[in-house]
């Protein structure tokens, strides 16, 4: 299934070729969970801080049990903050 | 203590400047800068006096820390009383100045009454004296900067200016320092022109002295040093994407504030955030983003040094601005940007050195014209009103233009110069001001955030993210995760942050440094500076005893709890789409627990109790 992931300040690079507007539509398995598509993209542990799907945050704990659906969007920054 | 332990008090009236010890005891109660600047004026000033008035009362202050080698301990505030809100103003401020008022043996600069033609003050270790400033009247902050360092012939002269929108009467116009660090909302700019004052010039050499215990204090700068460096958010993120990095994290949550607060989406957010600034221009391959900068002892260096393509419509044939200066940090670039529907990030670069050049604060500037455009769509105001202008949501010319005669306040930009509140008043039309106290709101939207809302409504300045950043919490996990879209709770998490920042203000710090202190990591600093026990329990009460002390001001100004309150907008117009598609705020549940948390009555007043508990002034 595809889904669009986007990838943030200090982990723009690690978005695949092609990606533009930090985005890109992506294809993933279709039991892919959160935690499956940080690994495939190499977001390391500890930079996998502000994690979202369709806007929502998913914390840590919950993100292996977390199945994505179809067209779902997740955005991922590492520590972040301004104001 | 880290204090000279002595003041300036300046009075234009009659020209006199003199030296008066600072009240120990005070700092002792209320630490220094905003908290200690604010009991001075309470005790010296009736909180009903017209804002534009000899009577008010213009203080920069810094703090115990200011001038010393901790961490951004370069932070200075101008404290008065506002012309935009009619509540207390306190716009705090980076650069270098304020360590060079505390290396000239200053804490603090008290201004009193008004001079009878423009002067400037000039500070050279003791001596001060009042010059004319004629020649000044008139100049932008930027060609006041430059004659006033050519006239002392000195470089490192440190200088804080008006520039014409504060002597045109724009209510929301700051004081500039260093050339672009801005004590910049709630018209302290405004103030200082009504006093015929056209700028401040500070050049000190004797360092900062009476640090407690040095060898301790070095030892407690250096722990918090490394604790800045080696977190990711203080020691990467903020160098290197400046606040900006908040556009698209904003707006992926759905409260981004889109056309005066329509719509909580930009589809253009992506072209005006952080990211954007690194990528490079077709044009001439440069991206926006030269380097980052820092202020006095900053390790964190969030600053933005920025340049706008040369062939852009709005510097191509302006050389003057086709160099590096001050870029876009966060709320200026939402302000500028999202709320009023622009997407070139380099008209927004030139507003942004515009609000600079000439002392206006850009969020009020971007969220009074987001609304103007709102009237220009309804048909309220046209372009009989304009001079032919299209003043439509999305244009970058409309933007452009509207900062220019804003800055130079010329024809319709007087009118923008009056802030969203008594524009749209003016206008017929009160419910399209997005503001609060008749502060306008900065960057995020309270449906979407709902602790932020109640930090709006009850903040002592009016509407504002820096007097309880909740943010932190409810989108960045800092210190820990909060929803976003849940009111329960939320009025504990903002008197908690309000409370806090009041006293790391007051010591002469950056906000900034809690993305990765505590106030554990500043207590010991404090401490170490300071004579006294400087725990984080006392920090804490000193910063809710300043909390109590501004909101008593307030209230004394003639300000009620009504005013705790936000536009019908936001309340009762619902997201339309993303994560809090179907919510307002939830003020109404959150309000009463606030008020019953900070130890006030259903009015909102400080009840006796409470005044007693935290040593409140008469």
């Amino acid at each position: 299934m595809k889904i669009t992931l986007k990838l943030y300040a200090t982990l723009t690079d690690l978005l695949p070729p092609g990606a533009e507007r930090n985005q890109a539509v992506v294809e993933v398995p279709d039991d892919a969970t959160l935690q499956s598509v940080i690994e495939t993209y190499k977001v390391p542990p500890e930079l996998a801080h502000l994690v979202l799907i369709n806007g929502h945050f998913f914390c840590v704990a919950d993100r292996a049990e977390t199945r994505l659906k179809e067209n779902d969007v997740v955005a991922i920054w590492p520590p972040v903050a301004g104001g | 203590m880290s204090w000279s332990k002595k003041l300036l008090r300046v009075n234009l009236t009659d020209g006199t400047i003199k030296e008066e010890p600072t009240n120990m005891e005070w700092a002792n109660e209320y630490l220094g800068q905003r908290g200690l600047a604010t009991r001075y004026m309470v005790e010296e000033m009736d909180p009903k006096v017209d804002a534009l008035s000899p009577e008010n009362m213009l203080i920069f202050a810094t703090g115990p820390l200011t001038g010393t080698n901790a961490s951004t301990g370069g932070r200075y505030s101008v404290i008065t009383k506002s012309p935009l809100t009619g509540a207390v103003a306190c716009s705090n401020s980076g650069g270098f100045i304020g360590a060079e008022l505390k290396f000239a043996g200053w804490d603090m600069i008290i201004f009193e009454g008004k001079a009878a033609s423009p002067v400037y003050l000039s500070v050279y270790n003791d001596k001060a004296e009042l010059l004319p400033a004629d020649d000044l009247w008139g100049k932008s902050v930027w060609e006041a900067d430059e004659l006033l360092h050519k006239k002392h012939a000195d470089p490192y002269l440190r200088i804080a200016a008006i520039g014409r929108s504060a002597e045109k009467g724009c209510l929301y116009a700051g004081i500039i320092n260093d050339l672009h660090r801005a004590a910049g909302r709630s018209g302290v700019g405004t103030v200082m022109a009504s006093k015929n004052l056209k700028a401040v010039v500070v050049r000190g050499t004797k360092g900062v002295t009476g640090v407690r215990d040095e060898a301790a204090f070095q030892n407690a700068v250096a722990a918090g040093k490394q604790v800045l460096a080696e977190n990711a958010v203080t020691g990467q993120g903020l160098p290197t994407y400046g606040t900006q990095v908040l556009m698209n994290v904003i707006n992926e949550v759905g409260a981004l504030p889109t056309r005066n607060m329509r719509e909580v989406q930009f589809e253009g957010a992506h072209n005006v955030s952080g990211e954007a600034m690194h990528e490079p221009r077709k044009t001439d391959g440069k991206p926006n983003l030269t380097t980052n900068g820092g202020c006095f002892a900053c390790t964190i260096a969030c600053g933005r040094i920025s340049t706008i393509d040369p062939q852009h419509f709005s510097v191509k044939d302006k050389p003057e601005y086709q160099k590096n200066s001050g870029g876009l940090e966060y709320e200026a670039a939402w302000a500028l940007g999202p709320d009023t529907g622009v997407d070139d990030i380099d008209a927004l670069t030139y507003v942004n050195f515009l609000c600079n050049e000439d002392g206006m604060d850009p969020i009020s500037f971007g969220s009074t014209v987001a609304a103007a455009m709102e009237l220009f769509e309804e048909g309220v105001i046209t372009t009989e009103h304009t001079g032919g202008v299209e003043l439509k949501f999305g244009s970058a010319e409309a933007l452009c233009w509207a900062a220019e005669v804003t800055a130079k306040g010329e024809g319709f930009g007087l009118d923008l110069g009056l802030g969203s509140k008594r524009l749209c008043e003016k206008y017929g039309r009160p419910e399209l001001s997005m503001t609060v106290k008749g502060q306008e709101f900065p960057a995020y939207d309270p449906r979407g955030i709902q602790g932020i809302g109640l930090a709006y409504a009850t903040s002592n300045r009016g509407a504002c993210h820096l007097r309880g950043y909740t943010i932190s919490s409810e989108i960045l996990g800092i210190p820990e995760k909060t929803d976003p879209l849940e009111s329960a709770g939320k009025a504990g998490l903002v008197k908690a942050f309000q409370d806090a920042t009041a006293a790391v203000d007051s010591a002469g710090l950056c906000i900034f440094t809690t993305f990765a202190w505590t106030l554990d990591d500043i207590a010991p600093q404090v401490a170490a500076a300071c004579d006294g026990e400087w725990t984080p329990e006392r920090m804490l009460e000193v910063g809710e005893r300043i909390w109590n002390m501004e909101r008593e001001f307030n209230m004394r100004a003639g300000i009620t709890a009504e005013q705790d309150n936000l536009p019908k907008r936001l309340l009762k117009d619902a997201a339309k789409v993303g994560p809090a598609a179907g919510k307002v705020n939830e003020l109404d549940k959150m309000l009463p627990e606030y008020y019953q948390l900070r130890g006030w009555n259903e009015n909102g007043e400080v009840t006796a109790e409470t005044r007693a508990r935290l040593k409140l002034p008469a």
